[in-house]
């Protein structure tokens, strides 16, 4: 991709890398980033336009390849790229992201993990509640908030826990959470389950004073003590404790139950189990607002990875069988599955690097989803790039309560649609390399891996966070 | 041999006989002298055992001295591993005192096989959580061979907490290797879900399967299943899968009983049984040391300098 | 396990195997050795023939059944294993152990006789003295071998010898008989190409374990 600035830029001749396509007094002030024409691009991978972004909003639309420096309507300082070939994506949206901070900054920062982010083509996290304080107050989720305007890589939308330090016994104050200046709609205990039912029903009713939706880590704890990695052939022979699907299921099909019953809007966190595609599709029958997330890592990997005891490997819920994976990439596919969210978890090497009992669960995922995406569901034919934009960015953004979104799922690449865009080369294939990922961790596993695609570019609001494949 | 014993599931049968046969020749060579082998004279063998487990470091200790190894006992307890020291820096601790092999027990399914991408010299499994323990295996097999003549078309049954044994693991991938073939005998509680996919037989009908085994090996059943609800009473436990007198009358003439020790007397296996002409417990020893003799010596006999 | 060679084309020698003795020599050459060891040891009183694994075996075999023919005395016939004792095993490779077997009365106060195909570098016989040890007192030992093909690295001679052929270190003798290789007959193997010479530093294999594998073996 290379940039070229239109007149009367004094940069004249020296516009080519795209980076450096900035124009003195073109979108300083309002941070808009300037104007930018991306040039042959193709919009959720149809026919090839020209698309202006100006004023942090999706401009205008041109015929392919008809717009150059000296074309009429162009304000001044616009930088054309040359994006022939990519494809364009609303910015793609993670309602499921762990950054951290406050508490292990060794392991992530908000600075860190919203520079991943934004290399993975996301323009908002959300950022789970597991932080040490836990994000449980309207102190905490204004802080992560703020650290999010400071790094300025994406949005980072807190999600605020449901209980009280996550111990499941009290309602920690999700109306504060949600009055602050962090505008929290999505809450969730995720690492742990809300195990207990009735503190269950509660949350999901209460959270309807303010559209909350109440996003489920589904793990019937007493089934799962001592847990290692999926209950099944493999854990047989390894002798690793079985994390039993039932574990899942028993939850989602309570909380289903209770969703229904109140009337309240229920999230299940990383769907794990053909069981529980099962589920949620008999939920959504009965016209019960439950939506759910799948993580790229249960679309690709099975549990006999598990094989080498390496815990890069270990994550929960746990890698599962080829027949889950396929149930996933169908539920994903025919809309069961809402979206797809990361549950991005960066661990510190001393949590990965132990014997298999020992280490933490979490797999790095912002900087290799959309590749993975790619790989499971479009090469395979499952998902267009419409569906993909679908499930990344616009029922992410619609579950988590986004404004810019919110009532018109189609809008985003539309005139006069904020510029929150992601462009995508769908032609390299890449060998993940852990140690140049933008993260603070390593524990990718898909290291060594070959995936397809890669991220260009990424528009926040008309400004490039990410151009050339490098952050701004 | 490869490089390192992390398990019976990738052994080989030509291995696997390799070893048995290797065991055999060091058996006659301790009955004839009671004098030291000079093979692995200048190697080193670290024991490290993250478990207390006095009979396995004890058995490990004697083969490597056998042959002339030195040995460092390298024991969790009182060390700084206990203090919190990760595996990972106990690794680079061993490879710093020149380890040519490291045996490791770990209460961790997988512990060897991680520590073995850390060091160079050969890692043995002395048993790894509830995951295998190979050279016990190995010793069960050569001890039924010595007993039986051939392990190729036995019937052996495992009776107890497979789900929790790392001993049945192992057996079952070696015995299957070798030509036997077995049943497991437990509760369903105690077996893992994953059984089906094991080449075995699984019954929970003790006393049918006894008449037609040749091996019966009894596995220790830990009190503390109880309270997690594997199981009711020890009484209930004792009368379906205990071996007692009267269900040993229904074995054949020249069935074995053996048991991979520490035995919990009354519970899974008689005093009588256990101390009957059948039972192999005392001369599982001395074959211990021959076979863990025999492992050292193809994974360190022939190995190079390292440089 | 060291992955043997033989089966790569690259690594077969060049040149043709010489063949230095036939079946026929052979049978010759025990029968003197059994008219010798009957000289040496006064017609065989307290004898026993120890092979070492694994071509020593048979010709100790071989031996006790012309002893037997000629005087009608029945030797005790062993085996011995040396692997165990050898100094060289981290320059040469782990290989399988053999069979031992001592003889129903022993060694103790014994002449034991040690029988082996190839005297080369004397580490095999050397190997065998000390495991030999192992077993008991002997009241002498002796060595017969078939060849003799020089190279010593230890002082170390033997008592019987078949045939004394001069070799260079680079060549290589192979003994086959009839009860482990089909036939009988000795050959001298070319020098191996320079690609897969054994490391020079690696001590000259003797006994039967000079065959045409053995290169690959320790490269
Ligand atoms: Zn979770």
């Amino acid at each position: 991709m290379s940039g070229e600035t239109v007149a009367p830029a004094n940069t004249a001749g020296s516009g080519h890398t795209a980076g450096s396509g900035h124009t003195a007094g073109s979108g300083n002030g309002r941070g808009q980033g300037g104007s930018w024409v991306l040039r042959r691009v193709r919009p959720l991978g149809g026919d090839p336009v020209d698309v202006l972004l100006t004023d942090g909003i999706v401009g205008a639309w041109r015929p392919a390849g008809s717009t150059s420096p000296d074309s009429e309507g162009l304000p001044p300082g616009t930088t054309i790229l040359d994006t022939d070939g990519l494809i364009l994506l609303p910015g793609l949206v993670d309602l499921h992201t762990h950054l951290r901070e406050p508490g292990r900054e060794d392991a992530e920062t908000v600075e860190s993990g919203t520079r991943a982010a934004a290399l993975g083509g996301y323009t908002t996290v959300f950022a789970m509640a597991n932080t040490t304080p836990v994000a449980d107050t309207a102190g905490v989720v204004e802080q992560v908030w703020r650290l999010g305007l400071d790094a300025g890589h994406c949005d980072v939308r807190p999600v605020g826990a449901v209980t009280v330090g996550l111990a499941g016994q009290r309602l920690a104050e999700l109306g504060a959470m949600a009055d602050s200046a962090a505008g929290v709609r999505v809450f969730s205990d995720d690492g742990h389950c809300v195990s207990d039912a009735l503190l269950m029903r509660r949350a999901l009713e209460y959270v309807k004073a303010f559209d909350g939706v109440v996003a489920q880590h589904a793990e019937e704890p007493r089934l799962t003590a001592g847990a290692q990695m999926n209950e099944g052939e493999v854990a047989a022979r390894l002798g690793l404790p079985g994390w039993p699907a039932v574990a899942e299921e028993a939850i989602i099909a309570r909380d289903a139950l209770l969703a229904g019953h109140v009337g309240s809007r229920l999230h299940v966190c990383h769907v794990s189990t053909a069981g529980s595609v099962d589920l949620i599709r008999w939920a959504k029958a009965k016209g019960w607002q439950v939506t759910a997330e799948v993580t790229p890592h249960h679309l690709l990997l099975t549990d006999d990875l598990v094989s080498s005891f390496d815990p890069v490997f270990k994550v929960n819920p746990p890698l599962r069988s080829a027949r889950d994976v396929e149930a996933l990439r169908e539920g994903l596919a025919d809309g069961t599955i809402d979206c797809v969210a990361t549950d991005h978890a960066p661990h510190a090497l001393e949590d990965k690097e132990t014997e298999w009992a020992a280490a933490r669960p979490g797999m790095l995922g912002l900087e290799t989803a959309l590749s993975v995406v790619m790989e499971t569901m479009v090469v395979g034919g499952h998902l267009d790039w419409a569906g993909v934009a679908r499930r990344m960015a616009l029922a992410p953004a619609r579950i988590g309560g986004l404004p810019c979104t919110a009532g018109d799922p189609g809008s985003s690449l539309a005139v006069g649609a904020p510029a929150t865009v992601t462009l995508l080369d769908p032609s390299p294939r890449r060998v993940v390399d852990a140690d140049a990922l933008a993260s603070r961790s390593r524990n990718t596993p898909y290291a060594g891996r070959s995936l397809p695609g890669a991220v260009r570019a990424t528009f926040l609001r008309g400004r490039p966070t990410v151009l050339d494949g490098k952050v701004v | 041999m490869k490089r390192h014993l992390l398990s019976t599931e990738d052994l080989s049968r030509d291995d696997a006989l390799l070893v048995l046969d290797t065991a055999e020749r060091m058996a006659r060579v301790a009955e004839a002298s009671v004098r030291k082998l000079p093979t692995l004279r200048g190697r080193t063998v670290v024991n490290l055992f993250f478990e207390d487990s006095t009979r396995t470091r004890t058995s490990f200790e004697v083969a490597a001295k056998r042959l002339s190894a030195d040995v460092i006992n390298f024991s969790a307890r009182g060390s700084s591993v206990s203090k919190g020291e990760s595996l990972k820096d106990t690794a680079q601790t061993l490879e710093a005192m020149g380890a040519d092999a490291v045996v490791c027990r770990h209460s961790a399914s997988g512990a060897p096989h991680r520590l073995a991408t850390w060091v160079r010299g050969s890692v043995v499994n002395a048993g790894d959580g509830t995951h295998e323990h190979p050279t016990q295996a190995l010793l069960d097999a050569f001890t039924m061979r010595r007993r039986l003549g051939r392990v190729d078309g036995l019937a052996v049954t495992i009776v107890g907490d497979v789900l929790h044994s790392r001993v049945a693991r192992s057996n079952v991938w070696l015995l299957t290797t070798l030509g036997a073939s077995v049943t497991v005998v437990a509760p369903p509680t105690l077996l893992p879900l994953g059984v089906s996919s094991w080449p075995v037989e699984v019954s929970y009908d003790l006393d049918a399967v006894l008449p037609k085994s040749d091996v019966v090996m009894m596995l220790r059943v830990q009190r503390e299943r109880m309270s997690a609800a594997f199981f009711p009473t020890e009484r209930e436990y004792s009368r379906r899968y205990g071996l007692d007198v009267d269900r040993a009358a229904r074995l054949a003439d020249h069935a074995l009983v053996m048991h991979p020790g520490p035995m919990v007397r009354g519970m899974e296996i008689s005093s009588q049984v256990a101390d009957s002409a059948r039972s192999t417990v005392v001369e599982q020893v001395a074959n211990g040391v021959s076979v863990r003799m025999a492992v050292l010596y193809l994974l360190l006999g022939g190995s190079g300098e390292t440089t | 396990m060291a992955v043997s060679a033989a089966g790569d084309p690259a690594s077969r020698r060049p040149g043709v195997a010489r063949t230095v003795l036939s079946a026929d020599d052979i049978t010759r050459i025990v029968s003197r050795m059994a008219h010798q060891i009957l000289e040496k040891t006064s017609g065989g009183a307290g004898v026993a023939l120890l092979g070492i694994p694994t071509r020593g075996v048979p010709l100790a075999h071989r031996l006790a059944r012309r002893v037997h023919a000629v005087e009608g005395v029945e030797l005790p016939v062993g085996s011995l294993d040396p692997t165990m004792y050898r100094d060289d095993l981290r320059l040469r490779g782990v290989r399988p152990l053999e069979v031992t077997e001592i003889p129903d009365g022993g060694v103790d106060g014994q002449v034991v006789i040690l029988v082996d195909d190839v005297l080369y570098s004397g580490r095999t016989v050397r190997a065998a003295l000390d495991a030999l040890a192992a077993y008991g007192r002997p009241r002498a030992v002796q060595l017969a071998v078939l060849v003799d093909r020089g190279h010593r690295e230890l002082p170390i001679r033997a008592d019987y010898v078949g045939k004394n052929m001069p070799t260079s270190r680079r060549e290589s003798v192979a003994v086959r008989l009839r009860e482990i290789d089909g036939a009988d007959g000795v050959v001298i193997l070319p020098p191996a190409s320079a690609g897969d010479a054994p490391p020079n530093d690696g001590p000259p294999a003797d006994g039967d374990q000079v065959t045409g594998d053995e290169a690959g073996e320790r490269a």
